[in-house]
């Protein structure tokens, strides 16, 4: 009986030093398999005294049971430490670049167009479009500019030899919109523009946006309050702003926009922004709106200067350059 | 215009420091550029005369001098300005000043000599850039005066940047009114009563072209002294307004320009021959300018002639030949109102700029040349002595600019302002502008002063209203009234859309300027049927883009110059092509790639990239706009594009555009050592999409089966795809070629195509059977159409 007992005991240190699963599984196999040591325990029952058979079953299952539970300890202990032996092997460095990451940019000037626009369609303008290549008659005379006015030279022109020109601005969109609906007309026209100046704040093309409301009740103070919103919502801060009178042959009144602008050096300057005004009674009136029904306001702005103040763009000409350095900033 | 802040003070004095001058005018329309502040810091600078002089013992560069300031003793001072002379008046910076520039005014020593003050530059008092020399002051300057007194300091020069609507601010009279409307300030009137006649000298005016020139009025002033300098005060008024001094009559013309806004021109009265003929150049006529040019004339330009010749470019500058010169003792001035459109954009046609032609071509106050005429003969005999001869004054009444009365409607102004002004502001603003008000119906009656050519309309005065009352005093409003809901189609996918996809496919998005080069289109075959520029900027941006391509690839070699050497850019942007309606506009979307297939990366496929990565990229494009099953590649030829590798690109049977690697002779004529595979396609044609449109999902579970078909290379997929699709369209779901494979074991001009055939029925669930079957009609149909047979 005490041999039992020894053996279960040694068995039981056994168990509880196996290494891997394997070894477990043959100690296993040793004690409680077909023929092991406590099988055969059970087996040689049967030749014992019924008196002795009862007491002697008792203590063979309880070695068996003692050993099955120390064997499912130590399984579990060993499957525990094998899996996280696998996690261990498996792990990696996180902070290794992702695979093949590879996104491109939109252009500052078409992300800022995109930005203006989103804005004012969200005020329920429309997006229009006119030809780069314009005649006279929409780029200036339609727009009340008589031909060789002095206003003409603040408009370095581009011509092609049969008259027609590079627009100098979107504003022939005004004159287009106006002619093909009756108001009341909200519009938003986004595009390239040319002028024939080249230096450092100047490139021959470059990016406008012009904006026209014409209804029967919109005045000077719904256009001193829309560019107020824009201005607020494209920066997304308060400005200190101000219209200050000036002069575009299309507009009457018209006004020049300035905003409170912090300069590196930590002063401020007024820096302009936006030109705008109350549209021409004669820009109506050529496009077959009755000036005396409806009133508009126009205005318009330099996409390149939005974006070169938005985002810290230095130098006009960057935008032109097509360099990736620059580009993939605007990711 | 530029001028001094005294002087318009001289005019209308506002109770208003110069910043707040500045802000005012800048407020109301007048921006004012730039402001100059003279003469501050001139405390202890007194005018000294050098009384005696001589060279200092210890430097040769150096003089000692001796230079009375006045009272005392004259000062010992050292002085090395080359021209420091015995007589020389000049200015003194005594002990204890401090100049402009900080410097601190001491007793020193210098080599030995002690000095006590220093004789000053124009450019040490901050009065001017000259610092050539001591600044010169005249003989009769008194002694000892302090400066700023002196020369009327401090002052400053106000720089205002003018819109063309304005002339009659670019003279200080004009000026003048709106300060007084802004601040509320009296205004002095300029004028000179007419001269006293001592001479009977008379030139007669004769007006052969009334409508460009209404009015003119001439004088001979006789007798005047030619070695008359102008005053100081004169040549300090001009030098502040940015004029640099000539001569006491040109100086008085230029000055009378300024103050009263007329451009006058001065003749040698010797150097005509005749009466005065205003009239319209002949064809070819020569005219011989002062500024030492010549010009070649046509009838549309204005001159005015002698009876032998023309002696200037009306209203522009005055001619060579009869300009007053330091003999003239003779004068003949003019005084005269050019019509605008007689004088607009010729100045510029001829390359010239002058101070009269932008006046003129803006529009003077006609009612102004008598006025001029009196105040610079007045300003002529006072500096220059002379007789005055009678004015002779040619006028044609009829073609006169008139201002006609304009009626202001109070309703309207507060329509249009969206504010209420009460009708005394409203008054008050439009009398202080010189303008005669009447009340009428609902508003006001306004006649504009003659001066005022911006004046036609009701909104002009609204706007003269409102400039003077303050732009900041109109409230801010958002805008009410009806809304439209304007959208573009939902099938046509917004250029946004097409951007965001292709960013996300790694391109970056250049723009290119719209004009290239020549040379560029040439190379690339695609000059034919280009719009040039009449007045190109230079050579390089010359002729209209037909393609987005050339300046795609030169973006993409400015990048491979700076060491980048995967290059992804893409561009939407218009073309242009002559028409027979006048040229045509097209929205296109063009892409170009060089380099890795894909980023360098740790775990990363290495390979370059290929046709078939680029057109991956067209095809999300087209898959924006469920267009993808319609697009079909055709082999193409285009000269600039790889004969091999290229296609061009069809969606539903139309031409979108071209694909593929550029051709490697392009390659080498561009300067490129690598391939560079590009797509250009109609943006409009590509964006135009179909709506989806949903069927009902099979129930019954697909089959998949793979075969191998051997094909001749000459076979294209789009032959085998069509094959196979006509075969059972009811049950091949899928279409797939996953391998494709051409050399050893297959034998030349030989391809081995895998494709997987993905078949549902939608009534029934296939069998095996059937699967084969499919599959053996496959083989047959690709046997009998394309030669194709199982690879065994």
């Amino acid at each position: 009986m005490d041999e039992l007992q020894t053996q279960v005991d040694e068995s039981l240190a056994r168990i509880a030093e196996a290494a891997s699963i394997d070894q477990l599984e043959s100690l296993r196999v040793g004690l409680l398999g077909k023929s092991g040591l406590v099988t055969e325990q059970l087996k040689a029952l049967g030749k014992l005294a019924p008196e002795q058979r009862k007491l002697a079953g008792e203590r063979v299952n309880r070695a068996k049971e003692s050993l099955q539970e120390a064997i499912n300890t130590r399984r579990g202990v060993l499957e525990e430490a094998a899996f996280a032996e696998r996690l261990a092997n498996e792990r990696i460095d996180v902070s290794l670049p992702g695979r093949v990451a590879d996104l491109g940019s939109v252009h500052p000037v078409s992300r800022t167009l995109a930005r203006i626009t989103d804005i004012f369609q969200r005020l329920g303008y429309q997006v229009a479009e006119g030809p780069e290549i314009e005649d006279d008659h929409h780029n200036f005379e339609a727009l009340n500019f008589p031909p060789h006015h002095p206003a003409r030279a603040m408009h370095d022109t581009f011509y092609f030899p049969d008259g027609r020109l590079l627009r100098t601005h979107t504003s022939p969109v005004q004159i287009r919109a106006m002619s093909g609906q009756v108001p009341p007309i909200r519009v938003i026209a986004p595009g390239k523009v040319y002028r024939s100046d080249s230096d450092q704040t100047h490139t021959p093309m470059f990016h406008q946006v012009e904006g026209l409301l014409v209804d029967e009740t919109s005045s000077f103070a719904d256009l001193k309050g829309t560019l107020a919103e824009f201005v607020r919502a494209f920066f997304e801060r308060d400005f200190e702003m101000r219209f200050r009178p000036s002069y575009f042959p299309f507009t009457e009144p018209s006004a020049e926009v300035d905003i409170r602008w912090d300069q590196e050096d930590g002063s401020e300057r007024w820096l302009e922004v936006l030109g705008c005004g109350m549209v021409h009674p004669n820009v109506l009136r050529n496009c077959g709106i009755d000036p005396e029904r409806y009133t508009g306001f126009a205005f318009g702005l330099g996409v390149e200067r939005f974006a070169m103040l938005r985002y810290g763009v230095k130098d006009l000409r960057q935008f032109f350059e097509n360099d990736l350095r620059f580009l993939r900033q605007f990711a | 215009m530029k001028f001094s802040e005294n002087w318009l003070r001289d005019l209308v004095d506002p109770a208003a420091d110069r910043a707040e001058l500045c802000h005012r005018l800048t407020m109301a329309g007048l921006e004012v550029e730039g402001v100059e502040v003279l003469g501050e810091g001139l405390a202890g600078v007194r005018v000294g005369e050098i009384v005696a002089c001589e060279k200092h013992p210890n430097a040769d560069k150096l003089l000692v001098c001796s230079v009375s300031v006045g009272a005392g003793e004259p000062l010992q001072i050292v002085c090395g300005a080359p021209n420091a002379r015995l007589g020389l008046k000049a200015p003194v910076a005594t002990i204890g000043a401090v100049l402009p520039n900080g410097l601190a005014i001491k007793q020193a020593a210098l080599r030995g000599v002690d000095s006590f003050g220093m004789l000053c530059s124009a450019k040490e008092l901050g009065l001017d850039a000259d610092a050539s020399g001591l600044m010169e002051l005249p003989a009769d300057a008194p002694v000892g005066a302090a400066l700023a007194d002196y020369l009327a300091l401090p002052d400053a020069s106000i720089e205002l940047k003018m819109t063309p609507n304005r002339p009659d601010c670019l003279g200080l009279r004009g000026l003048a009114y709106d300060v007084a409307a802004l601040f509320g300030a009296p205004l002095r009137e300029v004028s000179a009563d007419a001269a006293e006649l001592r001479s009977e000298a008379v030139r007669s005016v004769e007006l052969a072209a009334p409508a460009d020139c209404p009015r003119y009025l001439g004088r001979v002033v006789e007798g005047v002294d030619p070695t008359a300098p102008s005053p100081l005060w004169l040549k300090e008024r001009l030098r502040r307004a940015g004029l640099r001094p000539i001569s006491a009559v040109v100086d008085i013309t230029a000055y009378v320009m300024l103050e009263l806004g007329q451009p006058m021109h001065a003749f040698d009265n010797d150097r005509l021959d005749g009466g005065i003929r205003v009239r319209r150049a002949a064809a070819g006529e020569k005219l011989a300018l002062l500024d030492g040019s010549e010009v070649q004339l046509d009838a549309q330009f204005l001159v005015i002639a002698d009876a032998a010749r023309a002696v200037a470019l009306a209203g522009i500058m005055g001619g060579l030949d009869s300009r007053v010169t330091d003999a003239t003792t003779n004068v003949f001035l003019e005084s005269a109102h050019f019509a605008p459109p007689a004088i607009m954009g010729r100045a510029r046609k001829l390359g010239m700029h002058t101070d009269a032609s932008h006046r003129f071509e803006r529009g003077v106050d006609p009612e102004l040349p008598r006025a001029a005429l009196e105040r610079a003969t007045a300003l002529l005999l006072q500096i220059a002595g002379g007789r005055a001869g009678p004015v002779v004054e040619a006028v044609a009444a009829g073609h006169l600019p008139q201002r006609g009365a304009v009626v202001l409607r109070r309703a309207r102004l507060a329509r249009v302002l969206g504010m209420e002004v009460a009708d005394a502001e409203v008054e008050r603003i439009l009398r202080a502008l010189g303008m005669q008000v009447e009340s009428a119906a609902g508003g006001w009656s306004v006649t504009p002063p003659s001066r005022r050519f911006d004046i036609e309309i009701e909104e002009d005065l609204i706007e003269e209203v409102v400039r003077v009352h303050g732009y900041e005093r109109v409230p801010t409003r958002s805008p009410s009234g009806q809304l439209r809901l304007g959208l573009p189609p939902e099938v046509q996918v917004p250029a946004d859309r097409l951007r965001a996809q292709l960013v996300a496919r790694g391109y970056n998005e250049a723009v290119c300027y719209s004009f290239v080069a020549k040379d560029w289109l040439q190379r690339w075959s695609r000059l034919d049927g280009s719009v040039a520029l009449a007045n190109p900027l230079s050579a390089d941006l010359a002729v209209m883009r037909t393609s987005l391509l050339p300046g795609l690839v030169e973006a993409l070699k400015h990048n491979l110059n700076r060491q980048q050497e995967r290059v992804r850019l893409f561009e939407i942007a218009r073309v242009f092509a002559a028409g027979g309606q006048g040229p045509v506009e097209t929205r296109r979307i063009a892409a170009v790639a060089c380099g890795r297939a894909l980023p360098e990366h740790w775990g990363g496929d290495k390979r370059s990239i290929d046709y078939f990565d680029l057109k991956a990229d067209l095809e999300t494009l087209a898959g924006l706009s469920s267009s993808l099953a319609s697009l079909e590649f055709h082999p193409a030829g285009r000269p600039d594009f790889h004969p091999g590798r290229s296609a061009e690109v069809l969606m539903a049977g139309r031409s979108l555009g071209f694909i593929g690697a550029l051709h490697p002779r392009l390659l080498k004529a561009l300067d490129l050592d690598q391939d560079v595979y590009a797509f250009e396609l109609d943006l409009d044609g590509l964006a135009a999409g179909r709506l989806p449109a949903a069927v009902e999902l099979s129930r019954f579970p697909q089959v998949r089966r793979d075969i191998a078909v051997v094909l001749p290379e000459s076979v294209s997929w789009t032959q085998v795809e069509s094959v196979l699709r006509r075969i059972d369209p009811g049950v091949l779901r899928e279409l797939v070629v996953f391998d494709r494979y051409s050399g050893t074991g297959l034998g030349s001009g030989l391809k081995s195509l895998a494709i997987g055939l993905i078949l549902q029925d939608s009534y029934r669930t296939l069998t095996d059977q059937d699967a084969d079957h499919f599959v053996a009609s496959a083989l047959a149909a690709l046997e009998r159409e394309c030669g194709g047979r199982l690879r065994g």
